[in-house]
């Protein structure tokens, strides 16, 4: 029966490099990119954490060090037990990561999206496609330095392109996003079409 | 008979077998009273399509209840729910492989104009590739909404130019 604290220990026992992570649930620690798959081979192998639940990033925003930071949850279906393992990727420019799916195959589509989402390439992986995105899409989405409404590119299909003259478009935001704060804003002004458009019962229709 | 059609008359004591009208009328006729929807069903607007299709709503009894899965056999899609720009090849793939005369129902406020998802990755309103006919406002519209929309889309085609586009194509 793994024991999440146990395993963070021994963990740490055997790898100088491994730390404790700040968290508020559950047992987490910081991982060198080059000692990842050690210290995940070891909670899966070794300490029953036999289920990777979850693969996703964080990125700091352009110029922090170190920008991008690749997350695992690896959970264990015996004792019902978390764990956090966090890897900051070295290079700015080009993300890197080695790849989970030798240890878990679920890894594989999770790795992908991440690659998808944020850029980051994970060595080793098997077949490192888009997943969300199309094949071709220029910009990383989920990158702090992208905006939420989009960058304009082409659609993914050029015939389609060349019959209809269109693209992707930055979607127009109308002033939003419209983000409700505690005692803020009023619901009906901060609607995308009623903001100029509109009439409500606190403002009524010009000229009726 | 349908109201649209008051040129469309017929006394058998009179005329015997033989029927007087203009082609438009007998052209448009047949073609609003069998309209054969391809159901892009992209979201949750698809379960409020399949409502208008079962018995409570019926959309047979408009003529237009046989879905079509194949768009060669279709006449009108009805594009329903939220067209990611990753769909977007396959939707108006799908849209040219339909013969003419084709027509295009807009259902809901993401097929519309991208609805709620301002969004680097919806399409803002499937007008930017298919040339829609009709557009059902609704998150997602209620049954009747899509039935007006198909009797507003019959209206349209009983008005249509019919015999003169056949000859000239």
């Amino acid at each position: 029966m793994p024991a999440a604290p146990d395993a963070v220990a021994a963990l740490k026992g055997r790898w100088a490099a491994v730390t404790d992570r700040a968290s508020l649930d559950h047992p987490a620690l910081n991982v060198p990119a080059s000692g990842l798959l050690g210290v995940l081979g070891a909670l899966k192998e070794e300490h029953g954490f036999d289920m990777l639940a979850d693969v996703t990033a964080v990125d700091w925003a352009a110029g922090a060090k170190p920008r991008f930071t690749v997350v695992y949850h690896v959970f264990s279906t015996a004792s019902h037990e978390y764990v956090r393992v966090a890897a900051d990727c070295a290079d700015e420019a080009a993300p890197e990561m080695p790849s989970a799916v030798g240890l878990w195959p679920g890894a594989n589509w999770h790795e992908r999206e991440v690659f998808d989402m944020f850029g980051i390439r994970f060595a080793g992986h098997p077949d490192l496609r888009r997943i969300l995105m199309w094949d071709g899409y220029p910009h990383f989405p989920l990158r702090k330095d992208f905006p939420l409404a989009g960058i304009e590119t082409d659609l993914p299909d050029a015939e389609v392109v060349a019959e209809t003259k269109t693209g992707a478009i930055a979607a127009p935001m109308m002033g939003g996003p419209f983000v409700a704060k505690a005692g803020g804003i009023n619901m009906a002004d901060a609607e995308p079409r009623a903001k100029d458009e509109s009439w409500s019962e606190r403002r009524p229709k010009p000229g009726a | 008979m349908v109201a649209s059609d008051t040129e469309l008359a017929y006394d058998s004591k009179i005329e015997g077998e033989v029927i007087v009208s203009r082609a438009d009328a007998v052209i448009n006729w047949i073609r609003s009273n069998s309209m054969w929807p391809m159901p892009m069903g992209l979201a949750c607007c698809a379960i409020e399509l399949m409502a208008v299709a079962a018995s409570r709503f019926d959309i047979a009894r408009f003529g237009a209840e046989v879905m079509r899965f194949s768009p060669k056999q279709a006449d009108v899609m009805i594009v329903a729910g939220t067209v990611t720009y990753k769909m977007s090849s396959a939707v108006r793939r799908i849209y040219d492989q339909m013969l003419a005369p084709k027509w295009v129902i807009a259902m809901g406020a993401c097929a519309s104009t991208g609805g709620m998802y301002r969004s680097y990755a919806v399409m803002q309103g499937v007008d930017r590739i298919l040339p829609v006919d009709v557009y059902v406002s609704g998150c997602p519209p209620r049954p009747e909404a899509l039935l007006d929309a198909l009797v507003k889309l019959q209206g349209k085609v009983a008005r249509e130019p019919a015999a003169s586009k056949l000859l000239s194509a």
